[in-house]
């Protein structure tokens, strides 16, 4: 069931949403969090998620304390109180 | 201009050197207007690789809330050059974020550490001045 989760935006992504650092969104998963902004926002899309829908790797997506790789990624599901936190990824040779 | 303490600077150097054979890393924060470092958080380098480095995620996660806990913003990342120059690769190039911030490298080829500091943007490379502080200064371990 969608339940309303706010998800934190990094610097670089407020620009996108009008400044707003949180944003809230009705969810299940991970999945409807990132499609629910890029649907709000498009200006977010091609940092989100890739063409075929999958998740971008230069983004890092938290659920409380936890990085969705290591839980279901796009099929991890989200609750009423959780809080959704986007980063960007750092890395480099 | 990126203004680091000397703590942090020696701090930086040293997180570094215990991370070899592998790159090492860490971001930094503080002020994103003057470029004055205040804290510095060495984390994990989750490719474990002599060539590569990503910021591991939870590190990275728990530093954004410590920084912002404390009114300060991440303002840049540094890690290590293990066999090459205080110059960015291709791939750091690439991968660069976000034009705000400071990349800073921290080239171990030779005996003396040598540290230099970017703004990569747009695929473009532009060096700044690297200016370290004499005060004693707030370590933080993530």
């Amino acid at each position: 069931m969608a339940v309303a989760v706010d998800v934190r935006l990094p610097t670089v992504l407020r620009s996108q949403a009008g400044g707003q650092s949180i944003v809230t969104v009705k969810a299940s998963t991970i999945g409807d969090v990132l499609r629910g902004l890029v649907s709000e926002f498009p200006g977010m899309s091609g940092q989100l998620l890739n063409e075929d829908g999958t998740l971008h790797r230069f983004v890092n997506v938290y659920v409380n304390d936890d990085d969705v790789r290591y839980l279901d990624s796009l099929e991890t599901p989200v609750k009423e109180g959780d809080e959704v936190s986007l980063l960007p990824a750092v890395a480099g040779g | 201009m990126l203004r680091l303490p000397r703590g942090l600077y020696l701090q930086m150097v040293s997180h570094c050197i215990t991370g070899l054979p592998d790159e090492a890393c860490g971001v930094l924060a503080g002020d994103p207007t003057s470029g004055a470092v205040a804290r510095l958080y060495p984390t994990r380098n989750a490719a474990a690789s002599a060539r590569l480095y990503v910021v591991d995620s939870r590190d990275l996660l728990q530093a954004d809330r410590d920084a912002e806990r404390n009114g300060m913003q991440l303002i840049g990342v540094f890690h290590s050059h293990t066999h090459t120059d205080a110059y960015p690769s291709p791939t750091d190039v690439d991968q660069a974020p976000d034009p705000g911030w400071h990349y800073v490298v921290v080239s171990l080829r030779d005996s003396h550490p040598v540290v230099r500091s970017y703004r990569i943007g747009g695929g473009r490379i532009e060096e700044e001045s690297v200016v370290v502080l004499g005060q004693a200064a707030v370590a933080v371990a993530v």
